[in-house]
């Protein structure tokens, strides 16, 4: 059953991958790194379900990590969502500047 | 057995209040329609659902969270239809 | 095929479906709206992975607050773009999706080979508990067994919040987080909701932090209510932001980790390591560094979503 979640997870970081590379604009990269990032959250909590024994629902250690990871995730939205906001008040545009040549 | 089959008809009729909700989100032409709808789904559906649980948790702990839960969602659930109606009644292009 | 299997799987498809939204929809604003719909929807498919701590997490900050971040993030960035913004070609995107899928196959292969019996630490865990007091094995990992991540998350936090205020212009470096010249008033009712809801907020927030000892809880989820609560408030105009330099917020943002850091030091003198704890002392130190955790997470979260200071210091 929890393997569920986990194929649900794997299809979750290849959207949020396909998101952060395909999407011009950086408020949507952010969202797709978000995403992506859930994604292996899921996984780590598929990884702890099955560390259930009797008396346990889920082994403890990878959900305490998940925990931290949501939170430092945040922290990192939060200052690129900064950065993206003061460079739009800068350079009064928020994409970086669209070249000829090699990506 | 026979709160069992309370609680079913109740969190049934709960989900049928959801449904319409829904339904009316998707088919109603217009923002203020549409948030008519919701608040009906929100409030009365959540509410049906909560009264469904009530005999399932321990009063008065469960039963009491259950009740406060729902009158957090009523309290929010109006002040954001009002929040939202309050923009969409403005002219102009909409956000 | 059971009732509970039908849920998770109409779950985990609706769940894939949000997140195909968030990905291909038009409008950025109504990406990030899938995107708190996505976080309370995961914090569904955390119940169902049997992780309670994890959900409330999830809902609380995963949704909620990041939810805010990114709609003012929206809200500001809307129009305005001067240069228009090119998407790749379509071979490129093709490339991309290809390898895209081939890394969710990796990754699926993955999930359909683990091994079985699935190694686990929750034997381990719960014989370890008693002696920390506490009765939610979580709590016991975050606080007790791997102590030093949750400091050093701390710490991640406060540096995450040096680095936005960093990024103020010379004028108001040290000021007030917020638009220059707002005066427009807030929505009666959304005053009415700030004047109501904080002080059930800080009840359910101090609630869930006493919680987090033997049930799912803690003090993140309570410190992202109360940090709710903080934005809540200066959003409808009835707490002002302080000043990015004022003591007392510098104050409240480093206590949190200072008490930590200085009771993990104690450390090596009452229980011969560092962030050990004297065993008959475990559960009150335990808790007071959650009480000190609270508050400096709630200030950080508000912080961090108030963002950089924008108005210079009175």
């Amino acid at each position: 059953m929890s393997q569920l979640f986990g194929l649900a997870a794997a299809a979750l970081v290849g959207l949020g991958l396909y998101g952060l590379i395909v999407h011009p604009e950086p408020l949507r990269k952010i969202l797709a790194f978000n995403l992506l990032g859930s994604g292996v959250f899921v996984l780590f909590g598929v990884i702890a379900r099955r560390g259930a024994v009797v008396g346990t629902g889920a082994d403890p250690v990878p959900q305490a990590i998940v925990i931290t990871a949501i939170i430092v995730a945040f922290a990192a939205s939060a200052l690129a969502i900064g950065l993206l906001l003061r460079l739009r008040q800068t350079t009064g545009d928020a994409a970086p500047p669209t070249g000829d040549g090699p990506p | 057995m026979i709160l069992d089959l309370f609680s079913l008809l109740a969190i049934a009729a709960g989900g049928f209040f959801f449904l319409a909700g829904t339904v009316g989100l998707l088919r109603f032409p217009d923002p203020l329609t549409r948030l008519h709808a919701l608040t009906k789904a929100d409030n009365l559906g959540l509410g049906l659902v909560v009264l469904g649980l009530l005999p399932r948790v321990d009063w008065p702990q469960g039963g009491l969270k259950l009740i406060v839960v729902w009158l957090l969602v009523l309290l929010t659930g109006a002040t954001v239809g009002q929040l939202v109606a309050r923009v969409a009644q403005r002219p102009g292009p909409r956000p | 095929m059971s009732v509970a299997w039908a849920f998770d799987a109409i779950l985990a498809g609706t769940v894939l479906g949000v997140a195909a939204w968030i990905v291909v929809a038009r409008e950025t604003f109504a990406a990030v709206a899938g995107f708190i719909a996505y976080g309370l929807l995961l914090a569904l498919v955390w119940v169902r992975l049997a992780a309670p701590d994890v959900a409330l997490t999830e809902a609380a900050i995963g949704g909620g607050v990041t939810g805010v971040l990114l709609l003012g993030a929206a809200a500001r960035l809307r129009g305005g773009a001067t240069v228009p913004d090119v998407w790749p070609a379509a071979p490129l995107r093709l490339v991309a999706g290809a390898l895209c899928t081939v890394i969710a196959a990796a990754l699926a292969a993955v999930v359909l080979l683990l091994p079985e019996p699935a190694p686990t630490l929750a034997p381990q865990a719960a014989a370890a508990l008693p002696a920390t007091g506490l009765g939610n094995p979580v709590t016991g990992v975050l606080m007790a067994y791997r102590a030093l991540d949750t400091l050093l998350e701390k710490v991640v936090l406060v540096l995450a919040l040096i680095g936005v205020w960093s990024l103020a212009q010379d004028a108001s470096w040290g000021g007030v987080p917020g638009p220059q010249g707002r005066a427009a008033r807030a929505p009666d009712a959304l005053v009415f909701l700030a004047r109501l809801l904080p002080p059930v907020g800080i009840v359910v927030a101090v609630y869930l932090l006493w919680l987090g000892a033997d049930e799912p809880g803690g003090a993140f989820q309570g410190g992202a209510l109360l940090a709710a609560m903080w934005i809540l408030m200066m959003m409808a105009g009835l707490a002002a932001s302080p000043a990015v330099s004022d003591r007392r917020l510098r104050l409240a943002l480093v206590v949190g980790p200072a008490v930590f850091l200085a009771i993990g030091l104690a450390g090596f003198f009452s229980a011969g390591a560092f962030l050990a704890y004297p065993e008959p002392w475990a559960k009150p130190l335990i808790v007071l560094v959650e009480a000190a955790k609270i508050v400096s997470v709630a200030a950080a979260l508000a912080l961090l979503v108030a963002g950089p200071p924008q108005r210079s210091p009175r």
